[in-house]
């Protein structure tokens, strides 16, 4: 039966019958309390729509998606369905590609939020003493604040270290006996580096046995890179700041899918061109409706991320649907030469070379109308060897090739050459110019 | 046999020349000799230098990728034609050479290579009885 013990039995161990009823109801009660945001009054008029026409969740298909441009245009308070006086918390996104965007929690939501992170970290076997060590930004990023509610909801000693200053951290994990780190997934290989320059060895010199990684796609060759760079058992999370911030899915000890919490959220995943319903099993768009919300709940909304329901049953005996590794977002999805290629298919594939790094720039430039794509890749050790160097390349190209379709240009470079950006890594730089 | 040579992995971009020669200024290591292969895919810095060992430890430090090769130093007299001589015996034995370059110290002149066969090199050298250079003797006569 594997890992029965549950932090939450009565949501966690539902059967799949049982999940789909409380669904049900708590969808209804949603889209009652939908009725009181002006944003989806006007929207269910507008659609001649009336939550009474909304009776399971299959009928959701029914209501229009919710976009981001939707939450933007509402800016700040539109699609809010309490007063004010209720909200006690507002986190803000960044608004680098627009206008920022707003989400509204009441006490309630913040304390839903926090039980569902605890959910989480208690499903990967964190308890009470271990000392859990968050090194994301705190303030309007909710990784921070996220992660911060729901370890402490736990009983777990958090240290919010908050981002950056890497010696820092490594200084609190050896003082304290950190023994869980939430970090994003290019952090860890740099935590990694400095504690090498510090002389660490993280697996003997330190307690650490979990990470949290998540906010960034990484692949499966990228875990276990960190896995065993760092001597720990890292797990996936999905969150995102729309559904709250981290703990909307999150991997179990099995390590292979995250559990989306369906007592919170309804999962659909769509052709992100058709926003046609994809066949069982197949890569689509992540749409969640929230089912669990007071201050403001978000019918069908679109989250740009691609990904698939991993079907079969989890031998953990949790119910609630799997979901693949985001396998990038609908958006950062290149077309070269009208082929359809994500970061993480390139990524995959050079992380399986044990020469290389794990900086890479995927640069797209366009001369007489051809696409090109060079990869730029850090070589981990060099050698003075140009018929070796040449080979590695050649190989490179061709894997590249098998996966993507097209070959691309790639170069090896000296190591330090690709930043390491901070946050989100930027791996993609499309340089090509509209021809027409 | 053979002299201790700095093999730089530089990136191609203004500037980076500049870095690595400023390890070097800092840590006292004086060049003796040096070559930059630049195909596009990769800028190789080939050096010769006063304290090999010192300098992969500085560029080391300094996170500059490079790696040390073992390369032949031959001496030859300073007239036409004893650089084709002495590679015509390499090339006789069926010997590549990688990379070459040469340049001239206290009146002699130094041809630095590279060969795919180290070993049969060695030999060729042996039995023509050329006149090879390691670091110490090297050094000797900057």
């Amino acid at each position: 039966m594997g890992d029965t013990s549950f932090l939450h039995p009565q949501f966690e161990a539902l059967s799949r019958t049982e999940i789909e009823a409380l669904q049900t109801e708590r969808l209804h009660n949603t889209l009652l309390q939908c009725m009181k945001s002006p944003f989806y009054r006007k929207r269910f008029e507008e659609n001649r729509l009336s939550p009474e026409d909304i009776r399971t969740p299959d009928d959701l298909v029914k209501i229009p998606f919710t976009t981001k441009q939707d939450l933007r245009d509402n800016y700040p308070f539109g699609l809010s369905t309490v007063g004010l006086d209720e909200v006690v918390r507002l986190h803000s996104s960044s608004g680098t590609t627009g206008k920022p965007t707003v989400i509204l929690h009441t006490r309630r939501d913040l304390d839903q939020w926090a039980d569902a992170v605890a959910r989480c970290l208690y499903m990967v076997g964190l308890r009470p003493g271990d000392i859990f060590q968050n090194t994301s930004g705190y303030g309007m990023f909710t990784g921070g604040l996220g992660f911060q509610y729901g370890a402490e909801r736990l009983g777990l000693l958090t240290v919010p270290a908050a981002a950056g200053n890497t010696r820092r951290q490594i200084k609190f994990i050896m003082d304290f006996g950190t023994t869980a780190i939430h970090a994003i997934p290019s952090y860890a290989g740099r935590l990694f580096e400095v504690m090498e320059e510090m002389g660490i060895d993280p697996r003997k010199d330190t307690r650490l046995r979990t990470m949290v990684i998540g906010a960034e796609p990484h692949s499966e060759e990228q875990r276990r890179r960190i896995e065993d760079m760092l001597g720990v058992k890292a797990y996936n999370s999905f969150g995102m700041s729309e559904m709250c911030g981290p703990g909307v899915a999150f991997e179990c000890r099995e390590q292979n899918g995250m559990h989306i919490w369906e007592d919170y959220y309804i999962v659909e995943i769509v052709d992100p061109v058709t926003l046609e319903p994809v066949p069982e099993g197949e890569v689509g768009e992540l749409v969640l409706t929230t089912i669990n919300r007071e201050a403001m709940p978000l019918l069908r909304y679109r989250t740009r991320d691609l990904t698939r329901i991993l079907p079969g049953e989890c031998p953990c005996g949790r119910h609630h649907k799997r979901l693949d590794r985001m396998k990038g977002r609908s958006d950062d999805m290149m077309i070269l030469k009208g082929v359809n290629i994500f970061p993480i298919q390139i990524e995959t594939v050079l992380m399986q070379f044990p020469e290389l790094g794990n900086e890479y720039l995927i640069i797209l430039t366009n001369e007489d109308a051809n696409d090109k794509m060079t990869v730029e890749v850090e070589l981990k050790e060099f050698h003075d060897d140009y018929p070796r160097l040449q080979a590695l390349t050649r190989e490179i190209a061709r894997q590249l090739k098998d996966e993507i379709l097209i070959t691309p240009e790639v170069r090896l470079m000296p190591k330090g050459s690709i930043p390491t950006s901070e946050g989100k890594a930027v791996r993609v730089k499309d340089l090509r110019k509209t021809l027409i | 046999m053979t002299v201790h040579q700095i093999s730089i992995f530089v990136e191609n971009k203004s500037g980076t020349l500049v870095k690595v020669l400023d390890l070097f200024k800092e840590a006292g290591i004086q060049l003796i000799a040096s070559t930059i292969s630049d195909t596009v895919e990769y800028g190789i810095f080939r050096v010769i230098c006063s304290e090999p060992m010192k300098a992969k430890e500085v560029l080391d430090a300094a996170g500059v990728s490079s790696s040390i090769a073992d390369v032949f130093a031959v001496t030859l007299e300073n007239y036409p034609g004893t650089a084709a001589d002495a590679i015509s015996f390499l090339s006789r034995a069926g010997i590549g050479i990688s990379y070459l370059y040469s340049f001239m110290l206290s009146g002699k002149g130094i041809l630095i290579f590279r060969t795919d066969d180290p070993a049969g090199t060695a030999d060729v050298i042996r039995r023509q009885g050329m006149s090879v250079l390691d670091d110490d003797s090297l050094l000797s006569l900057v």
